[in-house]
């Protein structure tokens, strides 16, 4: 069971970081140079938030499962995170790269605590 | 499409293939990539205290795996399958690796004043995972630039050749 919600989360997830990375390279507009990785980041950033309210909901096993493991957990990256912060590296980008992971790690950080605290601290 | 220095980053999926069939891929590996991530963890459960080893080894090897698929589909279309790249890339990957466990187990790490720890993991897990997406892309693509020489045909793997 545990690990069914756990796909549907997942299948849920992945889908809605793709159309997240859609939407917001539109927002960029068309033909702008795609510099910063603003979609990556806006999900990782959202994931992270989301899993901070569970974590601070204390949520139970099956919800866990579905929303912590399944969706958050698709929902963010590492890989697509650390090949974009690559690419900036090698196309003479290092401070955009250096941005990209300072900026993710100090933003997936404060998302977490601010959503544990929204939803009751990491002691609830 | 220059292939030896891509300036811009790569776009998310082909807009060859039909938006639906696109979701679907991502959705189908974004199942399995969470599938393996939680295999993961069962086989090796984290404590609940000191470094989360198991994201750890899965979220590296993730940037691994997706230095090697960049190479072959995105930088030098050696794999040119429309989904392809949904659903290894943004699915199976992106499923497998994940940021909010790793924010979430750094946080925690922090909350229970384990700030060693915290500091370690946190600069481990950036340095290799970008060591190892770095080294992953840059061996597929000394890899097939040798074996894109024109006397070779597609596939050809000459193994006494020098290097």
């Amino acid at each position: 069971m545990t690990w069914l919600l756990v796909a549907i989360g997942g299948a849920v997830g992945a889908p809605l970081r793709y159309l997240t990375d859609r939407a917001v390279q539109k927002y960029q507009g068309p033909g702008v140079p795609y510099v910063f990785p603003w979609g990556t980041f806006t999900a990782n950033i959202a994931g992270s938030l989301l899993l901070g309210v569970l974590t601070g909901a204390a949520v139970s096993s099956p919800v866990h499962a579905l929303l912590a493991t399944g969706l958050c957990g698709a929902l963010t990256t590492y890989s697509t995170f650390s090949y974009e912060t690559l690419r900036l590296a090698e196309t003479g980008r290092a401070f955009l790269a250096a941005a990209n992971m300072l900026a993710s790690l100090l933003a997936g950080l404060g998302a977490v605590f601010l959503g544990a605290e929204l939803a009751g601290g990491f002691g609830g | 499409m220059s292939e030896q220095e891509p300036r811009e980053l790569p776009e998310p999926g082909p807009p060859s293939a039909p938006q639906g069939r696109v979701l679907a891929a991502v959705a189908a590996g974004g199942a399995l990539g969470a599938l393996a991530r939680y295999g993961a963890l069962v086989l090796w459960p984290a404590p609940g205290h000191g470094f989360p080893w198991t994201v750890f080894v899965v979220n590296v090897t993730g940037c691994a795996l997706i230095g090697v698929l960049m190479v072959l589909t995105v930088e030098r279309g050696r794999v040119t399958h429309p989904l392809v790249r949904p659903f290894l890339g943004v699915g199976v990957l992106g499923g497998y690796t994940t940021f909010s466990t790793y924010a979430a187990d750094v946080s925690g790490l922090l909350v229970r004043q384990e700030i060693a720890v915290a500091t370690a993991y946190t600069v481990a897990t950036a340095v290799a995972a970008l060591g190892s997406v770095w080294a992953a892309a840059v061996a597929t693509r000394v890899w097939l630039d040798r074996d894109a020489r024109p006397t070779g045909g597609p596939g050809a793997r000459d193994a006494g050749r020098t290097a």
